[in-house]
């Protein structure tokens, strides 16, 4: 007896809890959804982007919201997993009912969710997938970061012309669509430039002993190693680098994936002296970038990363599309993001390409004692794609 | 030559891990006919009892005598997490069929796996695993010994060192303890073992303490080298910590010993002179040539049904 009546009960909730569902598409509040990884082995830069996401859209709120409705960001967690990426977006769309979607910053969860997203008609703005392929999957799909060929191109570049080295190894993560990329334009500039690629590893995420493949690059005797994978490896391959006796005047380099507090905390000391190329400089004087850093802090007690810069470009872009667009509607949202033109972001000025890329400069950055140091700025002009 | 040398020691302190963990597997096997596959995720466990202790130690110099103590910590929490596993998991099951034994071993390590990834940092900050990978504080000093070129560092030498220094342990304890004597008599044959009076509940129990501990000392050995740890590290370390028991021969202790070794050079030789891709297929693709061509292992020995 009592059995049936929770059954019952059960049920009466479930009714309920239904209703109030339906009830929500009603309201006025316009629905963003997020999906990006919180937890797993790239949280930080979901937490990043998690973080300027809320703070952009309680900044837009705050100032009346967009066509005069309130927005709603409605947040997944994709445990850093390309699978749960694709069910994450899949359960926004079709429970959460959302008008436009805000992911992922890893290119492979990215390119899982897109497709769903050019199904539905649903926009999808990835604020830090630099991979190519992710903004080909359709025409509702936007970016508002540079692409890999001209991240991979930037660092090549400053190897060769700034650093004049001549003989570099890579160290390449082969599961990882972002770092695959990264590797082919750099291998593919830095030769053009003279240089040469005197070894080529590989790992896979998730993997912890590099040991074998940094005794092989050892032996090789380069001048650099191109490391293009994500903070976790990265620090760990660092300090498993010195420990083989890969000397400190043998620098790192790598992309944004390194772009996490924790990367200092994981490398340490392995770490100084080590190069990557970023979206952005906290250094930089520009009063958008010094408010966004200021309100960040005070927000959120720590500094923003290039992750929490593009989150908040995303966000407001989003929010402008939408204003523009005069409508939650998908097609008409997609034109507008389509037809974005020097928006000014924290991250400089944004312009959406007809690849639905973002143009804009990169900035390389020099880690030193737990600091990420301005060292140069690299045009898109200047690179070769 | 100086590289290959240095993949050697690469591959032997990779391969002395997996001979810990192996010889966990092959003992539990030896007495009780179970692939414990809960015995990966035991090691998980080692290794984050071992970081939490070793932050509880942190601001103190590294020294020999911490990383002595975070590691005898490590073993005694686990010994103790074997002995809760096999009384509330195994014990009950014991008498029920094999495969039953094999379901509960399996849901035991989904469980494991999936407590450590629960992320209640709100209310209880620092004390729960999360799954967010963690790394290890340097525990022991580091040094550093060229010799003819080949990098040695205090590190892989402490896993090597130690790793061998638990073996002989262990081959001792087995070879010449009363328990460990009673324990040859289980692994030989339980019903008669119990007629002679000896107590195969606490046999049995020692031998998942035994097991849980040698892990423990294999997840801060890892821990202290790699140094990065997760909650699902168990699963892949434990497969090729189970192949590399099955290839010297499960049941068999100095078999589990030199399969972990062969699997861990092979590993480290197929990633420095081939490709990573194939790091895990060569550990399995051994595995199959051996069920294949001597399927007892390569020091196991024919065992005859008796009907």
């Amino acid at each position: 007896m009592r059995l049936r009546s929770l059954v019952w009960a059960a049920a009466a909730a479930m009714v309920l809890s239904a209703g109030g569902c339906g009830k929500g598409r009603t309201t006025d509040e316009i629905r963003v959804g997020e999906y990006s990884s919180l937890t797993g082995t790239t949280a930080t830069f979901g937490q990043s982007t998690h973080n300027a996401i809320t703070m952009a859209y309680d900044e837009v709120n705050a100032a009346g919201g967009v066509l005069g409705r309130k927005i709603k960001v409605f947040v997944e967690d994709d445990q850093s997993k390309p699978e749960e990426a694709a069910t994450a977006a899949t359960k926004l769309i079709n429970q959460n009912h959302v008008v436009a979607l805000l992911g992922e910053v890893a290119s492979s969860r990215s390119l899982a969710a897109a497709p769903i997203c050019q199904a539905n008609s649903i926009p999808m703005v990835s604020p830090s997938s630099t991979n190519p392929r992710v903004t080909q999957t359709g025409d509702y799909i936007f970016r508002v970061c540079f692409i890999d060929p001209f991240q991979g191109g930037v660092m090549a570049r400053f190897a060769a012309e700034t650093l004049k080295f001549k003989r570099v190894a890579i160290l390449v993560d082969v599961r990882n669509d972002y770092s695959i990329g990264l590797q082919t334009f750099f291998r593919e500039n830095f030769k053009r430039l003279g240089g040469t690629i005197v070894s080529e590893q590989s790992y896979s995420e998730g993997d912890s002993d590099f040991h074998a493949q940094l005794t092989q690059i050892k032996s090789a005797n380069p001048e650099a190693i191109y490391v293009p994978g994500y903070y976790t490896e990265v620090g760990t391959i660092a300090r498993q680098a010195r420990e083989l006796g890969i000397p400190s005047t043998v620098p790192l380099m790598g992309g944004d994936g390194w772009d996490s507090p924790r990367l200092w905390e994981i490398g340490g000391e392995a770490l100084n002296g080590c190069y990557f190329s970023n979206h952005y400089s906290t250094d930089n004087p520009s009063p958008v970038v010094q408010k966004f850093v200021k309100d960040y802090r005070d927000k959120y007690k720590q500094t923003p990363d290039a992750l929490a810069a593009l989150g908040y470009d995303a966000a407001k872009i989003l929010a402008d599309a939408i204003q523009r667009a005069g409508s939650t509607d998908g097609p008409k949202v997609r034109d507008a993001l389509a037809a974005t033109k020097d928006f000014q972001g924290v991250t400089g000025k944004i312009s959406v390409n007809s690849d639905r890329n973002a143009v804009k400069p990169a900035v390389i950055l020099k880690v030193e004692n737990g600091k990420y140091v301005y060292a140069a700025t690299v045009n898109p002009e200047d690179v070769k794609m | 030559m100086t590289t290959f040398l240095q993949q050697l020691v690469n591959g032997l302190s990779l391969g002395s891990i997996y001979a810990l963990i192996a010889l966990g597997y092959t003992m539990v096997y030896g007495v009780l006919r179970l692939i414990n596959f809960a015995h990966g995720d035991v090691y998980m466990v080692g290794a984050y009892v071992g970081y939490y202790l070793s932050r509880k130690l942190q601001g103190r110099e590294p020294s020999f005598v911490s990383a002595l103590l975070v590691m005898l910590g490590a073993m005694v929490a686990c010994a103790i997490l074997g002995l809760i596993i096999e009384r509330l998991a195994y014990r009950p099951v014991r008498r029920a069929s094999r495969l039953t034994l094999l379901i509960t071993a399996i849901g035991v390590s989904l469980f494991i796996e999936n407590v450590a990834q629960l992320d209640v940092r709100r209310y209880l900050p620092d004390w729960i695993f999360g799954p967010d990978p963690k790394f290890f504080p340097s525990l022991a000093p580091h040094y550093e010994f060229v010799v003819s070129g080949v990098h040695l560092t205090s590190e892989q030498l402490t896993v090597i060192g130690v790793s061998f220094l638990l073996m002989i342990l262990l081959r001792f304890f087995i070879m010449k303890t009363k328990t460990g004597k009673a324990m040859r008599a289980l692994s030989f044959n339980l019903d008669a073992a119990k007629l002679m009076g000896i107590s195969t509940d606490w046999i049995i129990a020692v031998t998942f303490a035994l097991g849980s501990a040698l892990a423990a000392a294999g997840g801060v050995l890892i821990g202290m080298q790699i140094p990065k740890i997760d909650p699902l590290m168990g699963i892949i370390y434990g497969l090729k910590a189970f192949v590399a028991a099955v290839l010297g021969g499960i049941g068999n202790v100095p078999g589990a010993v030199l399969g972990g070794m062969l699997i861990g050079t092979s590993e480290v030789m197929v990633v420095g002179y081939l490709s990573s891709t194939y790091r895990d297929a060569i550990a399995f693709g051994i595995l199959i040539l051996v069920l294949l061509l001597r399927p007892q292992g390569i020091l196991g020995r024919v065992q005859k049904e008796k009907v």
